[in-house]
């Protein structure tokens, strides 16, 4: 590649140190990558362009260890406007609306500060979605933390979730669905994934490419202060016992604010002013200018002393550096600049305009007059590092044999025990703190059904009112036990919570999180996860639209369990007929749809009653997963379906309790006739691509089973204030229920 | 009947309220800017649930300085009904069209639930269409919803009956089951003397559609329509 001749080499700044080795280091650039950086420019960086290098570059901005393998991920349908690449992804959902969403993780800052690391998360992804002109109707999180005797847990559990709350309630966009985990392998290093999805016409959706010699570059929202600096940076590497001294590396929110950016931003998008727009996230003022204009395949001259700043003495290392929440950067048609201003500052924000696009294809930044940065913006971009990682694939570990696994010696204990464990007990303290009711929207909330439902605003869709279904889903031992099939699985099972409302799941969100990308069995971790998402993505249709990847979520060595949490949205015509999990009538018969062979490997009931984490874990079939999740969103269209709810974790006998104790309504079952599987595998096994079904008409749903080649059985009828499974369980539903609701509570009340 | 609902830059359940007033006058109401003293002439004054500046200080602290709020005092004076839901009871509260004053949730936690009210009169152009004693489901999202007023307040309230819901348990049992965050005499809304102001922490709006929470919170509309028309 030929570079574009500098004709204007920066300035050193004052006191500016040399740029030694250490420094180098400290920036987190390997050697091999400075010496890469030498070549570009051509000649020693000043440390701003240093600065610029080792954000870009940084694991977090370029996604260097993990590119190779995303490409194996199926993005398009006919249904997809935008795949990964773009601030979200999105989706056509007809009658000219389309869906914009992304998850991403807020992981290493709130394991530092907690409130504030996820409150910013929150604030980071919902940004990202009105930023291409969406209007957010609802938020999601996957929360995963560490073994509740863990000392930090407690604190950390508190504080995520009041800063979730904190910055979503004041947004004043509904909080609706989630998953929240915890284990030993979290101790160190939590996730807090948090999702947003949102609507916009589709002939109104806002891109990041610069376009337009000469147009202005318009700078909104907060002002710059010194928090976040190389937050991405932070986020690219392990932890230590040193941690807690990057706390200055997390960004502080203010939800107020960016709810009047939220409104200001919504406000010009409906004029025809923004030619493109991205915010401010990850690596600031850095990543979205370099991103507008190599997108745009133009150069950027800014004046960084124009920017707005929180305090005086900043210089502009820290002005490109720093992760500042609240701020839009906005490429304006010419000429527009005072109908905007006028907007932002109705909405008391600053507006500043801080530079111009040129034909140059360099960033040129300027200080007080001097330049302090010149770089030429492609060879950064194409010739960032892209390594293929030594890999070594997980084996699949054999099959447990249901005869090898204790039968419950108390069969009424172990389903109470189950239903409190931490991670199936009641979620209630967490998402009564999240305000899941504003907007006036939520059909299906949170527990009350498989996927939140959330009606679409102006989704009048023939005779119906069209709604999206959303939901979060990973089952983390299954992917350290065999990471193919936990790939496979993740999606499937989101798939499936989708397809229990009634919804039709259209696409996905990835959020990759694993451990250190340089040990070959954690590249294989997310090797394998990727092949099985993969499989599973293109067997149901369900394209990945947007993801994020966070790496290195290990402290002192340790990683955590390989987690790619798939966020998932599907659009039902008619909100009317979406169905809940919640059992809230007798006299109906319950459906066993899918095959059940027992599969108590990586079981809740192997690893909670047993306390054995082994075996391979359930087999995917994607066939059966299609046939059947087809069937039963069949069945709900129909309106021969009162109740639905996917099995997963805990088996049958858990999304029993589940549905009685959401809804009060007892049931009485039995193992069908005949059937030879051991009870204890029966009903506590995580077989794959199954469902329960309460229906009025169980005549009409066997037949069509039938015709479909679905396997369907009757195993019992609802009604009476128990749960009663013949021979082995009888409990009131009142037991369970005070058992599943009192863990959290308790755990979160305790002071030790 | 024609509404106004103030808008402040951090409200957040405007459109909420927007919405079931329009459900049930099929008239869109006039939305009003924080910054306009001067707004044209309407039946009812709604003050909506948000978080008006941030609200980093004493919640509605500083919205009831500002220049609608003027308005909204000197309009109340001359008996305008004025309702002040959520973060618009405290604005209302701290405005000093009403008595007391809403604190921190006991339990420190924000709020997001059902919860079942005790409608403790029909004798108000708000709750005209509510029977005394009356059970009502309607949920709450608040972080300061604990109401609290001294005791000479509070006898003042009760004997004028000034106390306009009360939290309850399902049975209509008033008693710290049914009490979402410490309130004191498990009041969720209270009316001035006159009975044309009305604050209160629930959310009616929210409890308007059989499918998006039940629709115990749309006679409270539907009786101010019938109050105001």
């Amino acid at each position: 590649m030929t570079i574009a001749a500098e004709k204007n080499p920066p300035v050193k700044l004052p006191n500016e140190p040399a740029i030694t080795p250490q420094v180098v280091a400290e920036h987190g650039l390997a050697p091999d990558e400075y010496q890469r950086l030498l070549k570009i420019m051509g000649r020693d960086p000043t440390m701003v362009e240093l600065g610029i290098f080792s954000a870009m570059w940084s694991e977090h901005c370029s996604y260097k260890s993990s590119k190779v393998w995303l490409k194996k991920l199926p993005t398009s349908a006919p249904w997809v406007i935008q795949g990964p690449g773009e601030n979200a992804g999105v989706i056509d959902i007809g009658d000219g609306q389309a869906a914009i969403f992304k998850m991403e993780s807020h992981n290493h800052p709130s394991y530092i500060e907690p409130y504030q690391g996820a409150a910013t998360g929150v604030g980071g992804i919902m940004r990202d979605v009105f930023t291409m002109g969406a209007r957010p109707i609802a938020n999601l999180n996957a929360l995963r933390f560490g073994d509740p005797s863990h000392p930090k847990t407690r604190h950390l559990v508190s504080g995520v979730v009041a800063g979730i709350g904190g910055y979503g309630n004041c947004m004043g966009i509904p909080t609706v669905g989630g998953e929240t985990n915890f284990h030993a392998a979290y101790n160190g290093n939590i996730l807090v994934n948090a999702m947003t999805v949102g609507i916009a016409p589709t002939d109104k959706i806002f891109y990041a490419a610069a376009a337009g010699l000469g147009n202005p570059m318009v700078y909104v929202g907060s002002k710059t202060g010194r928090d976040g600096i190389h937050g991405a940076t932070m986020s690219s590497t392990e932890f230590n016992e040193d941690s807690e001294s990057k706390r200055p590396t997390v960004q502080v929110g203010d939800p107020f604010v960016e709810k009047l950016l939220l409104e200001a931003c919504l406000e010009l998008m409906a004029t025809d002013a923004i030619v493109a727009i991205q915010d401010m996230g990850a690596a600031g003022l850095t990543s979205s200018s370099f991103e507008m204009a190599a997108k745009g395949g133009l150069g950027l001259e800014m004046a960084l002393d124009k920017v707005p700043m929180r305090e005086d003495g900043m210089n502009p290392y820290e002005l490109m550096l720093s992760e500042s929440q609240e701020r839009m950067l906005i490429v304006l048609k010419p000429g527009r600049e005072d109908e905007a201003r006028r907007i932002f500052e109705k909405w008391e924000l600053d507006f500043a305009v801080i530079g111009h696009l040129t034909d140059t294809e360099r960033m040129v930044l300027s200080w007080h007059g001097d330049i302090v940065a010149n770089i030429p913006i492609p060879p950064l971009v194409t010739e960032a590092p892209v390594y293929e990682r030594p890999w070594t694939l997980t084996g699949l570990p054999p099959t447990l044999d249901a005869s090898k696994v204790p039968v419950p010696k108390d069969w009424n204990a172990s389903l109470v025990a189950l239903m409190s464990c931490p991670d199936l007990a009641s979620k209630a303290w967490i998402w009564h703190q999240y305000d899941h009711l504003i907007l006036g929207n939520t059909a299906i909330r949170p527990q009350d059904g498989d996927a939140a439902v959330v009606r679409v605003p102006g989704g009048l869709s023939g005779g119906g009112h069209k709604g999206l279904a959303m939901t979060s889903d990973c089952t983390p031992r299954y992917v350290q036990a065999h990471p193919e099939t936990g790939g496979r699985q993740a999606v499937a099972e989101a798939w499936r919570n989708i397809t229990a409302t009634g919804a039709l799941p259209l696409a996905v969100t990835d959020n990759m999180n694993f451990g250190n990308p340089q040990k070959p069995e954690i590249m294989g971790q997310f090797a394998g996860a990727i092949l099985g998402m993969a499989e599973a993505c293109t067997a149901l249709d369900f394209p990945v639209v947007s993801g994020n990847v966070s790496l290195y979520n290990e402290t002192e060595g340790r990683p955590i369990l390989p987690t790619p949490t798939i966020g998932a949205v599907g659009v039902i015509d008619d909100i009317a007929r979406a169905v809940g999990s919640r059992l809230t009538q007798g006299g109906l018969c319950i459906v066993l749809v899918g095959e059940t062979k027992g599969w108590l490997g990586q079981s809740l009931y192997l690893r909670e009653a047993c306390r054995r984490e082994e075996g391979a874990p359930p087999p995917v079939d994607l066939a059966a997963e299609r046939r059947n999740g087809d069937f039963v969103r069949a069945q709900i269209h129909a309106r021969r379906v009162a109740a639905c709810h996917d099995l997963s974790d805990g088996g049958l006998l858990v999304g029993l309790a589940e549905m009685c104790i959401a809804g009060g309504t007892g049931v009485e079952v039995a193992q069908p006739a005949g059937n030879t599987v051991p009870s204890h595998a029966f009903f506590y096994g995580e077989d794959q691509a199954r469902y329960l079904i309460a229906t009025g008409v169980a005549d009409e749903v066997l037949a069509a089973a039938q015709k479909a080649g679905v396997p369907a059985v009757v195993i019992g009828h609802s009604g009476g204030p128990a749960l009663v499974v013949k021979g082995l369980v009888s409990l009131a539903l009142s037991d369970i229920k005070s058992a599943h609701e009192a863990w959290l509570p308790t755990y979160m009340n305790a002071t030790e | 009947m024609k509404a106004a609902v103030l808008v402040f830059p951090g409200s957040n359940r405007e459109g909420d309220v927007a919405q079931a007033i329009e459900l049930v006058t099929g008239q869109r109401p006039q939305m009003v800017w924080h910054g306009d003293g001067d707004f044209e002439k309407t039946d009812l004054i709604v003050v909506p649930g948000g978080f008006s500046y941030g609200d980093y200080l004493r919640c509605g602290a500083m919205a009831a300085q500002s220049p609608v709020m003027a308005e909204v005092k000197r309009r109340a004076a001359r008996g305008v009904p004025v309702l002040g839901i959520c973060n618009g009871f405290q604005i209302v509260t701290e405005a000093g069209l009403l008595p007391g004053t809403l604190m921190r949730n006991s339990h420190l936690k924000f709020v997001c639930s059902d919860v079942h009210l005790k409608v403790e009169t029909s004798q108000s152009l708000f709750t005209n269409r509510y029977q005394a004693g009356q059970v009502i489901k309607v949920p709450v999202a608040h972080a300061e919803g604990n109401y609290f007023a001294d005791d000479d307040t509070l006898k003042r309230l009760e004997d004028r009956g000034q106390i306009a819901f009360r939290y309850c348990a399902p049975d209509g049992t008033v008693d710290g089951s049914g009490n979402p965050n410490g309130s004191i005499r498990n009041i969720a809304g209270v009316f001035n003397e006159t009975k044309t102001v009305m604050g209160l922490m629930p959310h009616p709006e929210n409890a308007t559609e059989p499918m998006f929470g039940g629709t115990d919170g749309k006679a409270l509309f539907e009786g101010i329509v019938e109050a105001l028309t």
